[in-house]
């Protein structure tokens, strides 16, 4: 084992981001995510980064937005009701084709809500949130060392693809200290080259020009299609998931992020108690893995999606599945977070009614 | 025949014509913006935020690199811009909805950090693009599409007087109200151009031309009776004046 | 399949804010990483914020770590009564529950669990400095658990107070061999 650094989730992700590149930083303060924007604030001018604490949220995002025009290397980190207001701007961000990476720190909502752990945003990040026709890719980490790479892997995806990429932590993940293993600074050389539209001002080329807009409605769909067609690539080879004790599974959980991690002592308690159990951990919500449920479904008895929410990501669980086999789904919401054992106790009553 | 050329586009325009009504003066704002551009040599570093209103297409017709804000944060845009390649020289362009309603909050905190953007800013009390409804800085008693009987200022207000709100804050460099009534007024408010961007090339901070100006088809007047009115009504509300120049003399 | 590998340890660590709780906690989770034992630490967290104690959780494994959040830990440090009456029935059979009886004057109810007492306060006022309190309780539960040297405890503890005073260091330090001695025998 090489040597490992104790970490903050918060602390880890900031320092990762900047690890991999991360040039220019705007956000606004919110609570579970405040270490991190205070991390970047006495980090980043160390090193020669720009950090910027914005007015508002809205004026963060469109900063992002004006920062990525210049294909720089930026990101922003929120929490929920933060996100909301970010919105508009990451409406225009995909629709313009940009990259960017944003961390939601999600915590219990609706409405001011309160600033513990929850996972109620997932439809907010999978199914839009913004207004139109786009898509984000959207990560979520189990452990704080699989955010430190994830981290690397958001400004790579959002760089290939020219796209917004989220990712969905929670107040647990970011609060939780354990080892992590920091990568390198990543050379300037292993840096995204997009001279061919970003705006440095055009010197002796053709001006280039970013938008999200065209008012001849043919044009917005070509553009449309044209991002569309990105989206279905990023289907086809993004696709990011761990299976976790699934080779002699009768049931499938199916959970992200902490509660993903949780269940994995919940398995090892069916398993003692005689049930075998097995998980399929999305680590990319969006693009979804479905292909792997679709597959389990061929083979458990039953799958079951576990949320620190009401059910959000069991729909595309159901979908994946499509009436196979029972989909029964256990949550938490508030802020509240399903203990190990709990859990068990849902999936024992889950079992009984079906054997 | 040894000609000489007497009279040109800019070469910081394109060849794209204008799109606008006839007998609206966002043709003149951009063409003296595209004079000082060129006259300061900066075509080439420039960058431009368009804002969502009439002007959304700026960007097509400033042959420089640019983009389109979403309504009301061009300046939040720019400062993005601005932060990543501070280098560069960095302008918005928007209108009173854009600017002093919907974007005041980026307008005020840009120009209190004294970001090193230019902030060409046309005031023509009316909404153009969405088909002439109030705007912040609606006169009293104007009538427009949402106040249909007169803006009333115990319900609606007092129209805004955006170089009065922030000549307090230190962050800003250049502030000046001018107008494109008269041949004049038009010598003027290039001028006042100059000196913004000569602002922000200097590195001295945030700058902004508020430049009263007119909306003939939404004001429902002739080009030439909307000079008139903006005259007589405007100019009274909005003065003519600089208020803030830590520029000094400029050639 | 079992739960764990041999050195698993759940630990939740409670007692009044100010007590030094998340402190034991993060030395305990720095000599783990130095033991180069998986190893996580989370504060309270949800509904538990509210309601007088602060605690934190620590889980160290050879195995890589589940649940982070646990709810049946094997042992339990009670600083204070709250935590006592709030963690002493999670606690797994078999399991360990130290009490700092410097602060709780009653007795635990279970008789499943093995249960160890040290008067911390007494201790560190000998030793000069109510504040090392938490020290001799990190020491004892070294001493009871085994999972971690005193060693590398300590130089968890030295790095955690890395620039404090030189005299507040060494008190820590005996605080941690004072906190294993006073279990021995127990």
């Amino acid at each position: 084992m090489a040597d490992k650094t104790l970490l903050k989730g918060t602390e880890a992700m900031a320092e990762a981001a900047l690890r991999a590149g991360c040039q220019v930083y705007f956000g606004y303060p919110i609570t579970p995510q405040s270490e991190l924007i205070e991390y970047m604030a006495k980090r980043m001018p160390e090193i020669g980064r720009t950090f910027l604490q914005a007015e508002s949220e809205v004026a963060a995002v469109n900063m992002i937005y004006g920062a990525a025009c210049t294909g720089t290397r930026v990101m922003t980190s929120t929490s929920s009701p933060g996100f909301s207001l970010m919105m508009e701007g990451v409406s225009y961000i995909a629709g313009a084709v940009l990259p960017a990476v944003f961390i939601n720190v999600v915590r219990g909502g609706p409405g001011l809500g309160d600033i513990q752990p929850a996972q109620s945003d997932y439809f907010q990040g999978t199914k839009g949130g913004g207004h139109g026709d786009y898509r984000l890719i959207v990560l979520s980490p189990a452990t704080i060392q699989e955010a430190v790479n994830m981290m690397f892997d958001a400004f790579d995806l959002a760089d290939r693809y020219l796209n917004p990429v989220l990712i969905i932590a929670d107040g647990l993940l970011g609060q939780m200290m354990e080892p992590v293993e920091l990568p390198d600074f990543l050379m300037p050389d292993r840096m995204p080259n997009h001279d061919s539209w970003a705006l440095r001002g055009k010197g002796t080329r053709k001006k280039h020009s970013v938008t999200s807009f065209d008012l001849d409605p043919l044009k917005l769909e070509e553009m449309n299609l044209a991002n569309f067609e990105k989206y279905r690539k990023i289907q086809q080879k993004e696709v990011r998931y761990e299976e976790y004790l699934m080779d002699d599974a009768e049931v499938a959980f199916v959970a992200y992020g902490t509660m993903g991690r949780i269940l994995k002592t919940t398995i090892r308690m069916a398993r003692e108690a005689g049930i075998k159990a097995g998980m399929i951990r999305p680590i990319t919500l969006w693009p979804f893995p479905e292909k792997p449920i679709q597959e389990a479904a061929k083979k458990v008895k039953m799958v079951m999606s576990v949320e620190m929410s009401m059910g959000q990501m069991v729909e595309d669980v159901r979908l994946a599945v499509s009436g196979k086999v029972p989909t029964p789904f256990y949550g938490r919401t508030g802020g509240v977070v399903p203990t190990p054992t709990e859990v068990f106790e849902a999936l024992k009553r889950e079992w009984e009614a079906i054997v | 025949m040894n000609g000489k050329v007497a009279f040109k586009r800019p070469d910081s325009l394109t060849a794209k014509e204008f799109t606008y009504c006839p007998g609206c003066l966002h043709g003149v704002a951009h063409r003296l913006v595209a004079e000082v551009l060129d006259e300061l040599k900066l075509t080439g570093q420039t960058i431009m935020v368009a804002p969502v209103g009439c002007s959304v297409f700026a960007y097509e017709f400033f042959d420089v690199d640019g983009t389109v804000a979403p309504h009301g944060r061009a300046t939040a845009v720019a400062t993005g811009i601005k932060r990543s390649l501070p280098d560069r020289v960095v302008f918005t362009y928007q209108g009173d909805g854009d600017l002093a309603a919907i974007g005041t909050a980026e307008t005020i905190h840009t120009a209190n950090r004294g970001e090193k953007i230019t902030t060409i800013f046309i005031n023509n009390a009316i909404y153009g693009m969405t088909g002439g409804q109030m705007a912040p800085t609606s006169l009293v008693g104007m009538k427009t599409t949402t106040s249909p009987y007169g803006r009333n200022a115990d319900s609606e207000g007092y129209p805004i007087h955006v170089c009065e709100l922030l000549q307090n804050l230190n962050g800003v460099a250049y502030l000046e109200r001018v107008s494109l009534l008269t041949p004049k007024d038009i010598i003027a408010a290039k001028k006042g151009i100059k000196k913004a961007f000569t602002a922000q090339a200097r590195g001295l901070g945030y700058s902004l031309i508020e430049i009263v100006s007119t909306c003939p088809t939404n004001w429902g007047l002739s080009p030439v009776e909307s000079l008139e009115w903006a005259k007589q009504k405007m100019l009274p509300e909005f003065p003519l004046k600089v208020f803030i120049d830590k520029v000094g003399d400029v050639k | 399949m079992s739960l764990s590998g041999k050195k698993y340890h759940s630990t939740i660590i409670s007692g009044f804010g100010g007590q030094g709780v998340m402190l034991i906690g993060q030395t305990l989770t720095y000599a783990a990483m130095t033991e180069k034992l998986h190893v996580t630490w989370i504060p309270s967290y949800g509904p538990e914020m509210r309601g007088g104690t602060a605690n934190c959780t620590v889980v160290i494994d050879e195995e890589p770590i589940g649940s982070p959040v646990i709810d049946r830990p094997t042992d339990v440090i009670a600083m204070n009564i709250p935590s006592l009456l709030k963690f002493e029935k999670c606690i797994l059979p078999g399991g360990t529950l130290l009490l700092n009886t410097s602060v709780i004057d009653r007795e635990p109810t279970r008789t499943d669990i093995h249960v160890y007492r040290v008067n911390a306060g007494e201790i560190a006022g000998k030793i000069g400095n109510d504040k090392v309190a938490n020290m001799v309780i990190l020491g004892a539960f070294c001493g009871i658990t085994g999972v971690l040297s005193l060693e590398s405890v300590q130089h968890a503890m030295e790095k955690k107070l890395a620039g404090k005073k030189p005299e507040l260091l060494e008190m820590n330090v005996r605080a941690l061999q004072a906190g294993k001695i006073a279990i021995e025998g127990q």
